[in-house]
């Protein structure tokens, strides 16, 4: 790279910016470009997704009424506005299925890792652009082929999003192109991982230390590990899964299936449980490439608004290297229905109790972090501290999973939705929005609307409860989960009120995230000017202009201490930025 | 920010009140069998300790967000250090009593059942459920469809296995769930404790119509489960009016032949729920109606619409052959 710069004129390392409209904002090689092109990609999936989970509400609340505008706009799922169960599950497969691969992970990884790793480690890009690029470009057409799908005969993929063999093997089209689509995104990530891998190792700024990176960066880090390690599992799983249908291999399909009245050709030889073991050997480590950034986001947010230094630093990172490690030994406990070997169960049982315990550490340190702080209540803090409380309850009622008899009481049921969601939408989501609302400034030089941002907040923090925690309780009374319809049931009719409830707190839920949007796109030209430093924060990406100049930096810094030393008791101010050199402004009276 | 105060509030109040309601035919907290018993006190374990450490946390939140800023930080970050090793030592002890009570509620659900336990195969098809009882000499083995019954205080012994997709067992009051997966066989073992009339479904996503693949489980005195037995084994009942006698010319010339079986008639179809004793069950199509004359007519005539996408196809006939049938088949009790 230094050659080719010596070569250009430019201070050593530093490039010319691009003009033209194509590399500016198309195929940009700038991380914070394509930092945003996810965000705007994840922000898209997000609202797809979110339409899909508002139908599959809709029709829970109502399984036996019409949807009346639905019966012009996908008049084959839904003749009449009826939901055939071909299409909910469909919507079910769907929601999940692009709301984990093509919203939360782009968002966490795609956007807030490329926009502000490689400033927060104070390097000048990533360290292969090119290729970063090629990772976002990749993304694209799997998006595409995914939202295809739902055109093609027979619909798109239905087959759940985890497509448990042999039912996937044998499902109409559209589960060819799910496959094919998330082997697609499945290269993209993989092109990420070894990106971030390479840039975190190699391009720290002098006195960048691996104990000095702000704990975003080492949750990136170590996510970028685990999906280096956990996706060529599940690519390899799919591309199997992918011969199964059209090749005629029988990776998963043993002898003697009898489909529909008709023994299903080229079966024999195959493992139904086969699939699970791979996919959920990739699933787990999912839930904490889902979760760490996150972890991570939150863990910047609170001392940043706490002006304290985060609690237990290094017991942060070591935690989340433990849940990494960790991670890919407890993928069993997803299949202690499966008939499995009762001491394996216990294993499996033991290892997941034990991941427990690192999750726990984090919490604790943040509560620590918020213990004694002058607490600022701007937007992003609300959001982390409903990271922390939310993430609490889905860590709660993971480990009745993880006990294997209460585990086979409660798989599959609706108690096991509520439980993700809290994961996945309390965890993941807030974490994301904490993000969102932290870094706007550093992104578009502009500060969002901190009190719309606050009214988005609370009716996002109660709708939320409302719309998830229920769910625990129609598990336990019986309610499984991918069902299109319950109320001819006698001993579920009664629930039906209840899933109205949700479904209406669901609809509020959706329209409060109308008033994100907006403030997002109105505070790109309309918001206060943020400066450089807004937050008054310490890490890198605050010690440069708001957006950062081309190459971030015009001079790489060089850090001297960790990344939270706020309020330390020798200084007058309360922020003590990673890269002031130690002869900053000292209180008189401390020496 | 009484966000926080007022949600677990409620949240607790609701679960309070709803979970009291937990009683029912399908619920995982109101249990009929040793299984199920041992399980939801488990639950119940859990869900209290679980209870009790989230408002804990939520208290300690609270505090550490609207307490007033100590001025001692250094004294502050060492009494933390010390919340912080308590809260992990906690977390740890607690982990540990999950564990312990769990490998040992789990040893006893995974108990072997014995040598007089009785034995039941369970086939899961899409979307109904193949039920037999293997006895020798062979020909006393039942087979039936959708129910199951079973002697109150007797161990049951499943083998559990599918004919195409996975399904899972899954009837909550009297134990949890088990997979049936083709080209394995699986067994559950579970003792009703209370003589009832229990529901399941099937538990593990498989298909279309995965909604509509219920059973029935009946927990009945050993009198009258022998009772039943003995009835099973007996072949269909002949025909007893002329409408029957039609019906059941029209059931064996029609196409139903291929597929479902009836005892001491033609009919030998296997990849259909077995029709002999078809009039003494419950529901039709896996719990999808109730079996009444009127809702057989309306499944034989037009079974896609009561259940769309299962693999019975609609059967043409005239009017008066479907009373027929309808009539002869509600007659095999
Ligand atoms: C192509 C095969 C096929 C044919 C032909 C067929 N059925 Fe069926 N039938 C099925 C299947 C499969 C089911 C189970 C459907 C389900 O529950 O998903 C079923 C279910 C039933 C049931 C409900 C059984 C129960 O216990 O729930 C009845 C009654 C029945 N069929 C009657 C008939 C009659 C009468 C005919 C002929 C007029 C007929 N079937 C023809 C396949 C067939
Ligand atoms: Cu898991
Ligand atoms: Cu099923």
């Amino acid at each position: 790279m230094s050659t080719v710069a010596v070569a250009h004129e430019h201070a050593p390392g530093v490039h010319a910016a691009p003009t033209s409209f194509w590399r500016k904002y198309i195929f940009s090689l700038d991380h914070k470009v394509i930092g945003k092109q996810y965000m705007f990609y994840a922000l898209f999936m997000l609202i797809v997704g979110g339409l899909l989970a508002i139908l599959v509400r809709w029709q829970l609340a109502w399984p036996t009424k019409a949807i009346p505008f639905m019966g012009k706009l996908a008049p084959e799922g839904m003749p009449g506005g009826h939901m055939l169960p071909e299409f909910y599950n469909s919507l079910f497969t769907m929601h999940a299925t692009i709301m984990i691969f093509f919203a939360i992970m782009p968002i966490l990884i795609g956007a807030f890792g490329n926009f502000v790793v490689p400033i927060q480690i104070g390097a000048r890009d990533m360290a292969f652009p090119v290729l970063n690029m090629a990772s976002f470009w990749t993304a694209v057409p799997g998006a595409v082929v995914i939202i295809w799908s739902f055109f093609v005969t027979g619909g798109a993929a239905a087959g759940g999003w985890t497509s448990y063999a042999p039912l996937s093997a044998i499902q109409p089209k559209g589960q060819t192109l799910w496959l094919i689509a998330l082997l697609i995104l499945g290269l993209s990530s993989l092109l990420t991982s070894v990106n971030f891998i390479t840039t975190i190792i190699n391009m720290r700024a002098p006195g960048m230390t691996f104990f000095r990176m702000p704990l975003t960066t080492w949750a990136l880090f170590i996510t970028a590990i685990l999906l280096l390690l956990a996706l060529p599992v599940l690519s390899g799983a799919m591309i199997m899964l992918l011969f199964d249908r059209v090749l005629g291999t029988t990776f998963f399909l043993p002898a003697g299936l009898v489909v529909s009245g008709q023994p299903l050709k080229n079966a024999g030889g195959g493992q139904a449980l086969l699939w699970q073991h791979l996919f959920w050997f990739f699933g787990h480590p999912e839930v904490y490439i889902m979760i760490l950034p996150a972890m991570g986001i939150t863990s910047e947010v609170l001392p940043v608004f706490s002006r304290k230094p985060v609690f237990g630093y290094r017991a942060m990172a070591y935690s989340m290297i433990g849940i990494a490690g960790l991670g890919f030994i407890v993928w069993g406990h997803h299949m202690f229905q499966s008939g499995m070997n009762p001491l394996l169960g216990t294993t499996f049982m033991i290892s997941t109790m034990v991941i427990a315990v690192p999750s726990a550490i984090k919490t604790f340190n943040w509560l620590g972090t918020l213990w004694g702080g002058s607490i600022r209540f701007t937007t992003p803090m609300l959001m982390a501290l409903s990271f922390v409380s939310m993430f609490v309850i889905g860590g709660l009622s993971g480990i009745f999973m993880a006990s294997t008899p209460v585990d086979i009481f409660i798989h599959d049921t609706y108690f096991i939705v509520g439980h993700i969601h809290y994961v996945l939408f309390g965890g993941s989501l807030f974490g994301a929005f904490a993000g969102l609302y932290f870094w706007y400034p550093k992104m578009f030089g502009r500060m969002m609307n901190d009190t719309w941002g606050k009214v988005h907040w609370a009716l996002t923090f109660i709708t939320f409860n409302l719309v998830f925690f229920p769910m625990h309780f129609l598990g336990m009374r019986g309610m499984q989960r991918r069902i299109y319809t319950y109320t001819e049931y006698e001993h579920l009719k009664d629930l039906q009120p209840m899933n109205q409830f949700m479904t209406l707190s669901l609809f509020v839920l959706g329209a409060a995230q109308v008033i994100l949007v907006v403030n997002f796109f109105l505070s790109m030209r309309r918001g206060k000017v943020a400066g450089p430093n807004p937050w008054r924060a310490n890490t890198l990406e605050w010690q440069t202009p708001s957006p950062p100049p081309h190459e971030n930096f015009t001079e790489i810094p060089t850090v001297y201490r960790g990344p939270y030393e706020y309020s330390a008791p020798e200084r007058a101010d309360d922020h003590w930025p990673q890269s002031e050199p130690p002869s900053g402004p000292v209180r008189a009276s401390a020496h | 920010m009484s966000r926080r105060s007022g949600l677990p509030a409620a949240a607790a109040a609701l679960l309070c009140a709803a979970l009291s309601g937990c009683r029912g035919i399908q619920s995982s907290l109101d249990p009929a069998g040793r299984e199920a018993a041992k399980i939801s006190g488990l639950w119940w374990l859990f869900f209290y300790v679980c209870t009790a450490v989230f408002v804990l946390v939520l208290a300690f939140l609270f505090y550490g967000v609207f307490r007033r800023r100590s001025e001692d930080a250094l004294g502050a970050r060492e009494r933390g250090k010390t919340y912080v090793a308590i809260g992990a030592g906690a977390t740890a002890a607690i982990l540990l009593l999950f564990l312990v009570v769990s490998v040992s509620a789990g040893r006893e659900i995974a108990e072997p059942a014995g040598p007089d336990a009785l034995k039941v195969q369970v086939i899961g098809h899409q979307w109904w459920w193949e039920v037999r009882y293997p006895a020798s000499p062979a020909n006393r083995t039942v087979v039936t469809a959708n129910e199951i019954h079973v002697p109150v205080g007797r161990p049951v012994f499943l083998e559990l296995l599918s004919g195409d997709v996975i399904h899972s067992f899954w009837a909550p009051n009297l134990h949890g769930k088990k997979d049936l997966i083709p080209g394995r066989i699986n067994s559950h073992a579970f003792t009703a404790k209370k003589a009832g009339v229990f529901r399941g479904q099937c538990a593990e996503f498989c298909g279309l119509q995965h909604a509509h693949m219920a059973f029935t489980i009946f927990a009945e005195t050993p009198e009258r489960y022998s009772a039943w037995y003995e009835k099973q084994l007996a072949p269909a009942a002949e025909p007893s009016t002329p409408s029957q006698e039609r019906g059941r010319q029209v059931f064996v010339s029609n196409s139903c032949v291929f597929c479902h079986a009836i005892q001491g008639t033609p009919a030998f179809g296997q990849v259909a729920p077995d029709l002999t004793h078809v009039g003494g069950r419950g529901t039709l199509a896996a719990g999808s109606v109730a079996n009444n004359p009127g809702n057989l007519a309306g499944w034989i005539a037009d079974p896609q619409s009561i259940k769309p996408g299962n693999h019975m196809p609609p059967m043409l006939m005239a009017p008066e052959d479907l009373l027929a049938v309808t009539d002869y088949l509600e007659s095999l009790k």
